[in-house]
């Protein structure tokens, strides 16, 4: 089994997780109504869960532990989609994200489930229970806001169409596609992507949203070979405030 | 978290006059039994307008305090604390959520209660408006700020009004894990370098003042409210809640090495009781008047959010929706 291909998908996926539960908990306090406030929260905490458990993983196989992964890494070293790092904006931005991702997240556990990668595949068992309440609140808060009033489908509309590419730079090819799909860890980015579009396009049509032609849209890649915007840096260092006073330190 | 000691102004004589004698006796005899009072149940307008007052002023504090130790959340160290802290803000404005339903059963919406909060008409614990500097200042909080909460809501819990009390115990069961959490994170910086005890030791100088204003004036001061406590609405005065936050904590603090910046704060063997400096009562009413650190700060937030929050709120309420679903 190649080990560098399953550190390749393990940093992506641990990464995403962390970089967005971050995000999602910034809602804390600030959301629309109390409700979602504490909703974000418990995705954030999944999240971030989820993500200490594939840095787990990834220290098995000889990285550094979680910690110092996590919070002393720079923007080049991360791995996470672009998608996962940009502000949390409006609340309509913040929703159609978590559709969007966790649309293809729920998917990827699933179909990591079967990996022949055993560490991966008890996880992904675990996580597939605990991703089904987010896409379930994801898409009752897409149907009810997407089909209510002409400010909240024009805004949910337009931050669709804005988020696209960023959704579609989730399957960034790997270098490691067919090593990871001939060795049975993964089925591949492409499998995944075909398999989220049609959910995607099954949730949207049950509302008054127009999901433009695929093939209009340019993804935006980048994130998986640590390119990133200048939304990551910030982000990394305010995670890291505290920790770095003195890393060596206990907290 | 909520400290109680602001809720109260002065009643005006005639606030609880005029109410039928039979009822008022059947009222108060079900009081002095130990019953609960229900929604539905008849009482005297103060006991509901306070009791209003009282439980608005306990969710708005929950969710304002949801703010200061929320900034940290994205600058926990490690996932151990960061995990912890969300969960533990989340339960804040959980029960934000449980005590403005328990306020509702009163007959106030939740929108006018927050509507009340932004336009300060109703108040909100005054030791969220000061600033958390530090790591250091969010763990007093976790810890000492919801030790007195719990000194404050353990005495509430035994009132006399049902769904306020409920809400309570299921508030206090949380909380004691927040207690837990919060001595955890002042554990490790008590034992840690002597920057991170440097770090704690000023949290707890630049708290220490706020928390003894937690519990409210002393009871030299304040004012009466003597038909509250025999309705169960207050379960104890000012200084007997600070007293017993004292009593509970200050030994915890010295036995970490730190040093409380009071130099009269001692127990008197005899009575039982602590002596303390008498906290600066001026700058407490200046504080819940609005004139404090962070005030303006906190209602901004509060407003902002609102505002933004707005249009969602209005898309839930539609009575035209062409997809319905339960949202429980």
């Amino acid at each position: 089994m190649n080990h560098e291909a399953i550190k390749e998908l393990l940093y992506k996926m641990a990464d995403d997780q962390l970089i967005l539960g971050h995000r999602n908990s910034e809602w804390t306090g600030f959301g629309p109504l109390l409700e979602e406030d504490i909703a974000f929260s418990s995705m954030a905490q999944d999240k971030i869960g989820h993500s200490l458990a594939l840095y787990t993983i990834l220290n098995d196989l000889g990285e550094q532990d979680p910690d110092t992964t996590a919070f002393t890494r720079t923007a080049d070293q991360f791995h996470n989609t672009v998608f996962t790092e940009l502000p949390n904006a409006e609340y309509d931005f913040s929703l159609i994200r978590h559709f969007l991702y966790d649309t293809a997240e729920a998917l990827r556990f699933e179909m990591l489930g079967q990996s022949s990668f055993e560490p991966l595949a008890q996880l992904a068992t675990k996580v597939r229970g605990e991703l089904r309440y987010h896409t379930m609140h994801a898409n009752i808060w897409v149907k009810q806001l997407g089909t209510a009033t002409k400010e909240s489908i024009s805004r949910l509309q337009q931050s669709l169409e804005f988020a696209l590419p960023y959704a579609l730079g989730i399957f960034e090819p790997s270098p490691y596609e067919s090593d990871l799909i001939n060795d049975g860890i993964f089925e591949g980015e492409k499998a995944l992507e075909e398999k989220w579009k049609k959910k995607v396009e099954s949730l949207i049509t049950q509302t008054q949203l127009q999901l433009p032609k695929w093939e209009t849209i340019t993804p935006h890649y980048g994130g998986r070979i640590g390119n990133h915007t200048e939304h990551l840096q910030p982000l990394l260092d305010e995670m890291s405030e505290v920790f770095n006073i003195d890393p060596t330190a206990e907290w | 978290m909520y400290g109680g000691g602001n809720t109260f102004e002065g009643i005006k004589p005639d606030e609880h006059t005029g109410e039928d004698p039979i009822q008022l006796a059947e009222f108060e005899a079900r009081i002095d039994r130990g019953e609960k009072i229900e929604p539905s149940d008849w009482m005297p307008k103060l006991y509901r307008k306070q009791l209003i007052r009282m439980i608005e002023q306990h969710a708005h504090s929950e969710i304002i305090g949801a703010l200061p130790e929320g900034t940290w959340i994205t600058r926990a160290p490690g996932f151990k604390r960061k995990m912890a802290l969300m969960a533990k803000v989340q339960d804040e404005v959980g029960h934000g959520q449980l005590l403005y339903s328990a306020a509702e059963t009163l007959g106030k919406s939740r929108e006018e209660m927050i509507d009340d909060l932004i336009n300060g008409r109703s108040k909100y614990s005054n030791i969220f408006n000061y600033p958390t500097f530090t790591w250091a200042d969010c763990c007093f909080i976790s810890w000492l700020v919801d030790a007195g909460a719990i000194v404050n809501q353990l005495a509430n819990a035994k009132g006399s009004y049902g769904p306020y009390c409920r809400a309570l115990d299921r508030i206090c069961a949380e909380e004691s894990f927040h207690l837990k959490y919060g001595h955890h994170c002042v554990i490790y910086l008590a034992s840690g370098t002597q920057k991170q005890r440097d770090m704690f030791q000023e949290a707890l100088n630049r708290w220490w003042p706020p928390m003894m204003h937690f519990f409210g004036p002393s009871d030299k001061i304040s004012v009466h409210t003597e038909i509250l406590m025999k309705w169960k609405v207050k379960m104890g005065s000012n200084d007997d809640m600070r007293n017993q936050f004292l009593d509970m904590y200050v030994p915890k603090i010295w036995e970490l090495g730190f040093t409380i910046p009071d130099p009269n704060l001692k127990k008197d063997t005899e009575t039982g009781r602590w002596m303390y400096t008498e906290p600066d009562w001026e700058e407490f009413k200046r504080v819940i008047n609005g004139d404090g650190p962070c005030n303006k700060e906190r209602l901004e937030v509060r407003r902002i959010a609102e505002e933004r929050g707005r249009w969602v709120r209005e898309a839930l309420r539609t009575p035209k929706t062409a997809y319905l679903t339960p949202l429980a």
